[in-house]
């Protein structure tokens, strides 16, 4: 039975789409059919991250709008053979996405994959609400900090009412992910605490992301951080959340750098 | 009644409260259609059966089944007047139209349309006002999940109550008491239609707003010992006052 996620925000730049390729490659290399979606028409940025940029033919849009059959847009990855990415559109806008053609194209995407993972763009106009529409779950990324947790907390109120879904009356399942998390700046108080994050949103937390110079260098590079560098730490915050996701109970922890003798001897610093 | 506006209401306790209300009317909407003649006839049918129906009631022209090409509007206009029709805005009118400042003030947008109101025929019976109803239960709205940033629950006929929070950027507006059962983050508006007895009481206190019968505080105002403890609201006159409750 194929599950979809939306990873959505409200707010941008707090790492849906490095979220989304993560999350992706992690459970797609444990052997599962994984399809990315990316429903930012207009800004498309998923086709970088995965490093499939220069091989984007046909889009989203295309086989909404029946200009293409989704096998012709769809692209398989070159690292992981059961991950595969629907780029967006960079020509058009959000007004292309009909709410006919999403729906058409979802229902041949279940068909196809195990997990098929929507990347949201930011905002809580059209774009966004076509992405978490017909979800079964959503992740919430967050970062800790108040604007971040204020947009969320908005998202989280258009998950249970904009979705097909909470039209049904059912309830969406809604997970938070806190990324960006920096261990220095929130044992300094400079950073909203976990449990108040948790305790605002009140959904559950299916990991913590720390700050991480990997993440840049991986979205850099174009491949999802789980597959460039899978021992650093945020890459395995996002191992242990896609285990979370598949619904394996595991201790939330916050991974830390490993670092070597040198490293540990001059690791901290005295101011 | 004479129409009342805020007023600033100072005192020792409450150094810079403004009362704020909310009233609702009821506005008859009356929508012309062509030819403007017979529909004038029909309302003139209209006002023979029912001479008062229009007494004292504002009036809304809804111009919208009206065609392109604009019709006499300022003749209807004294048409109506001269029928004791007080019409104090317009709306739906095209925007090639011109004049339109002149027909009475646009409306704010968000009107909601309410039930028909049938107007009574006057000429056939002088019967004697029916009893009173039994006053309706005034039940409560009852809330058993968060209320998150941008939601607003607005409920005239009693208290709200919430099962979970109220989100920063949320609101709860209640003709009477407002119950939140967690943290109150967003606003509480209490005793909304004017209820000077209603009240508001959270679990935890860390609201942006907190309002009673027009009177209201925002997170500034609020006393720094109460933030984060379960607390009650309340009027004494026309001062708000916030205690703990434990």
């Amino acid at each position: 039975m194929a599950k979809v996620v939306v990873v959505t925000s409200g707010k941008g730049g707090v790492g849906k789409t490095t979220s989304t390729a993560a999350l992706g490659a992690a459970l797609a290399q444990e052997g599962a059919n994984v399809v990315v979606v990316d429903f930012d028409v207009g800004l498309r940025n998923l086709d970088l991250v995965m490093g499939a940029e220069r091989r984007v033919v046909f889009d989203l849009i295309n086989v909404v709008q029946g200009d293409a059959k989704l096998p012709q847009a769809l692209i398989r990855d070159k690292r992981v053979e059961t991950l595969s990415l629907l780029p967006a559109s960079q020509t058009r806008d959000k007004d292309a996405l009909t709410q006919e053609g999403v729906k058409n194209v979802m229902a041949q995407l279940r068909e196809k994959f195990d997990w098929v993972i929507c990347d949201s763009p930011a905002g809580i106009e059209k774009g966004a609400v076509m992405a978490m529409r017909h979800a079964d779950i959503a992740i919430v990324v967050t970062n800790p900090e108040v604007s971040s947790v204020r947009d969320s907390d908005r998202i989280i109120g258009l998950l249970d009412s904009k979705t097909e879904k909470a039209e049904n009356g059912a309830r969406i399942d809604k997970h938070l992910l806190l990324t960006r998390f920096d261990p220095a700046r929130a044992a300094r108080g400079e950073m909203l605490k976990t449990d108040d994050v948790l305790e605002i949103l009140s959904i559950p937390l299916l990991g913590i992301i720390p700050e991480s110079e990997e993440v840049l260098r991986a979205s850099n590079l174009g491949s999802p951080v789980t597959l460039l560098s899978p021992t650093s730490a945020p890459a395995r915050a996002y191992a242990d959340a896609a285990k979370r996701l598949r619904g394996e109970q595991l201790e939330v922890v916050v991974p830390l750098e490993r670092k070597g003798f040198i490293g540990r001897l001059f690791g901290r610093k005295v101011a | 009644m004479p129409p009342r506006y805020p007023r600033l209401v100072t005192n020792i306790e409450s150094p810079s409260f403004i009362r704020l209300r909310g009233r609702s009317f009821m506005a008859l909407v009356l929508a012309p259609d062509m030819p403007l003649a017979t529909w004038i006839a029909a309302l003139d049918a209209q006002i023979e059966r029912s001479p008062s129906f229009f007494d004292n009631r504002p009036v809304v022209l809804d111009l919208a089944g009206l065609p392109r090409e604009q019709p006499d509007i300022e003749g209807l206009l004294s048409n109506l007047e001269t029928r004791g029709i007080r019409v104090i805005g317009t709306e739906g009118a095209h925007p090639s139209w011109t004049g339109v400042e002149t027909w009475g003030r646009p409306l704010p947008s968000g009107g909601r349309p309410t039930r028909d109101p049938t107007p009574p025929d006057e000429t056939a019976r002088r019967a004697p006002p029916p009893e009173p109803a039994a006053a309706e239960p005034a039940g409560g709205l009852l809330i058993d999940h968060p209320i998150r940033s941008g939601q607003s629950v607005v409920f005239e006929k009693g208290d709200v109550i919430v099962v979970g929070s109220v989100s920063s950027g949320a609101e709860v507006i209640a003709g009477g008491s407002v119950h939140i059962y967690g943290t109150l983050r967003g606003r509480a508006i209490a005793g909304f239609s004017g209820n000077p007895r209603a009240r508001i009481f959270c679990r935890r206190l860390d609201a942006e707003l907190l309002a009673i019968d027009g009177v209201y505080q925002t997170a500034e105002d609020m006393d720094i010992k109460l933030r984060g403890r379960a607390v009650q609201a309340w009027l004494d006159g026309e001062a708000m006052r916030v205690a703990a409750l434990d």
